[in-house]
């Protein structure tokens, strides 16, 4: 697997270069400490005033809370820095270097980056969803479990397409640095179960912006709510929007120029 | 006097017509902030509904006019934020700005407030949007909305005068962003940002009105929608004129001893 060999070579480099700056470790801790402080300050104000919020009740929150962490992480880590290295790439045309090496260019743009401080979120992630399903106290079998893994996985894929897509469209627009700012508004969005927004937002999180893809379906799995139905729909859109997004990134190559060269 | 005011009207002139320019980056800024309130509202409004119609006195209905109006109050309270001191001091921005005969306070000030005329016009279409799709309700007087429109800006110069005193401590240290996101984190839970204080529990409340963070958020806007008296609300511009005077009072105490651990840089 050469892709395989390509992207541990990246993430060797990535992890030695900021080992370095080890007070970052601390910051991002802190950071870290803090936001997760001011979600569970949400869930104790909203479970202060009712028992369960849209059928879900606070340690089936909490589960969410932490697949939203854990996703989260999973994207500051490296969906995010490789595509804002790619939007930076294409505006200055330093893509050129990267294009010009013998290796699939979706593969190389896609693993180039890593930032591993922001593993602590994944860790926390984990961390909050183990406390919450000891809390929701069901036993969770083998099936459960690999569903979840599944679910988790595809959401992570779909939001790595949906991204990609989105960074393409820099090879005709040039400046696309307000859709990080937009998506991270968005994705705040996936905190709570999609159930609970109006249809057309929940459409829109679903299909536009796969946000409940990727929080609400995993943990849908493991509060024992998805249906086979739902992981079938979620395989067949990870295979739909890789394939879209393997042709937008051709079609953009192709169109792009070059702006050294 | 006169030479100051028209100082100010010239700044704040020069950031209408530079920010009018970038209708699109503003407006971009502008949706992406609308994502966090709908959340609230949308998370609230279903609470009160299986509460049988209302959490804490607030509706559905209220609840969506309490974070529509929360979408004007936010862009009212953009100012110069901490981080942008870094940025400054390294650019040399501020070496340049200390040889003009009048404090940099007072550029900034004309320029954010000068700004903020864009961001009105510029918010009026969203609001309507937002008004269309989540139906809000809302009990005002005529009184209460004059009271508003003071507020509004009594809130702007609240928050302008905390952050510029926190954006004072890059003087001192430059390991700043832990300090900075401590009071952004202490300001969304005790402003009225993250949900309306009546919502929090009642020491949480009492705690707020000791704090900055509410004259220069919440208290605007349940102004607005009707929730106070008219003695509460001129208790709540003094407050705001408290914070502004007391951020005054302050900048001047340490403006000179912060300039003196000033050594600049690019000039």
């Amino acid at each position: 697997m050469n892709f395989l060999r390509v992207a541990w070579a990246y993430f060797r480099i990535g992890a030695l270069n900021e080992l370095q700056y080890r007070v970052n470790f601390f910051v991002q801790l802190f950071e870290s400490f803090l936001a997760l402080a001011t979600g569970l300050v949400g869930l104790a104000l909203v479970f202060s005033h009712t028992q369960s919020l849209g059928g879900w009740s606070r340690p089936e929150l909490l589960a969410v809370m932490g697949i939203h962490i854990l996703m989260g992480g999973l994207i500051k880590t490296t969906i995010q820095p490789n595509m804002e290295r790619l939007m930076g790439d294409v505006q200055q045309g330093t893509l050129d270097y990267t294009l010009t090496k013998p290796s699939d260019s979706q593969v190389l743009v896609s693993v180039r980056e890593v930032r591993i401080w922001q593993t602590v979120d994944i860790l926390m992630g984990l961390i909050i969803m183990v406390v919450a399903v000891i809390q929701i106290q069901a036993r969770i079998g083998i099936g459960q479990a690999l569903a979840f893994a599944a679910a988790l996985v595809m959401g992570g894929l779909m939001i790595y397409s949906f991204w990609l897509i989105l960074t393409t469209g820099a090879f005709w627009v040039v400046r696309m640095d307000q859709i990080v700012e937009l998506f991270q508004g968005v994705y705040q969005a996936g905190r709570w179960p999609v159930g609970i927004y109006p249809g057309w937002l929940r459409s829109g999180l679903t299909f536009l912006v796969p946000v409940a893809f990727a929080v609400t379906v995993p943990a849908e799995a493991l509060t024992g709510r998805l249906t086979p139905q739902t992981l079938l729909g979620a395989a067949a859109l990870t295979t739909a929007l890789l394939l879209a997004s393997r042709w937008v990134w051709f079609t953009g190559l192709r169109n792009y120029t070059g702006a050294s060269a | 006097m006169r030479a100051m005011l028209d100082f100010y009207l010239t700044q704040m002139k020069m950031a209408l017509v530079q920010q009018f320019q970038y209708r699109v980056a503003n407006y971009f800024y502008m949706i992406g902030m609308i994502a966090e309130p709908v959340i609230y509202l949308v998370v609230w409004s279903t609470v009160a509904n299986a509460q049988g119609g209302s959490v804490a006195g607030y509706t559905p209905g209220e609840f969506a006019a309490y974070y529509i109006v929360w979408t004007l109050v936010r862009n009212m309270n953009i100012v110069l934020t901490p981080y942008a001191w870094e940025n400054y001091i390294q650019r040399g921005w501020l070496s340049m700005e200390l040889l003009r005969p009048v404090h940099p306070l007072h550029a900034q000030i004309a320029y954010f407030a000068g700004w903020k005329f864009v961001a009105i016009v510029m918010w009026l279409p969203i609001a309507a949007i937002l008004a269309a799709v989540f139906q809000p309700e809302i009990n005002t007087s005529p009184w209460a909305v004059a009271a508003f429109v003071v507020a509004l800006w009594g809130g702007f110069f609240v928050r302008f005068m905390m952050l510029w005193l926190l954006g004072m401590i890059t003087f001192w240290t430059t390991r700043v962003s832990a300090i900075f996101e401590l009071y952004f984190t202490m300001e969304l839970l005790f402003s009225g940002r993250l949900v309306p204080l009546a919502l929090l529990p009642p020491w949480a409340q009492q705690l707020a009105a000791y704090m900055p963070f509410k004259w220069a958020f919440g208290f605007p806007i349940e102004l607005l929608l009707g929730k106070y008296t008219q003695a509460q609300a001129l208790y709540g511009l003094g407050a705001q004129v408290f914070w502004i005077a007391l951020g005054a009072i302050l900048v001047r105490l340490f403006w000179r001893t912060a300039l003196r651990r000033f050594s600049a840089v690019g000039a």
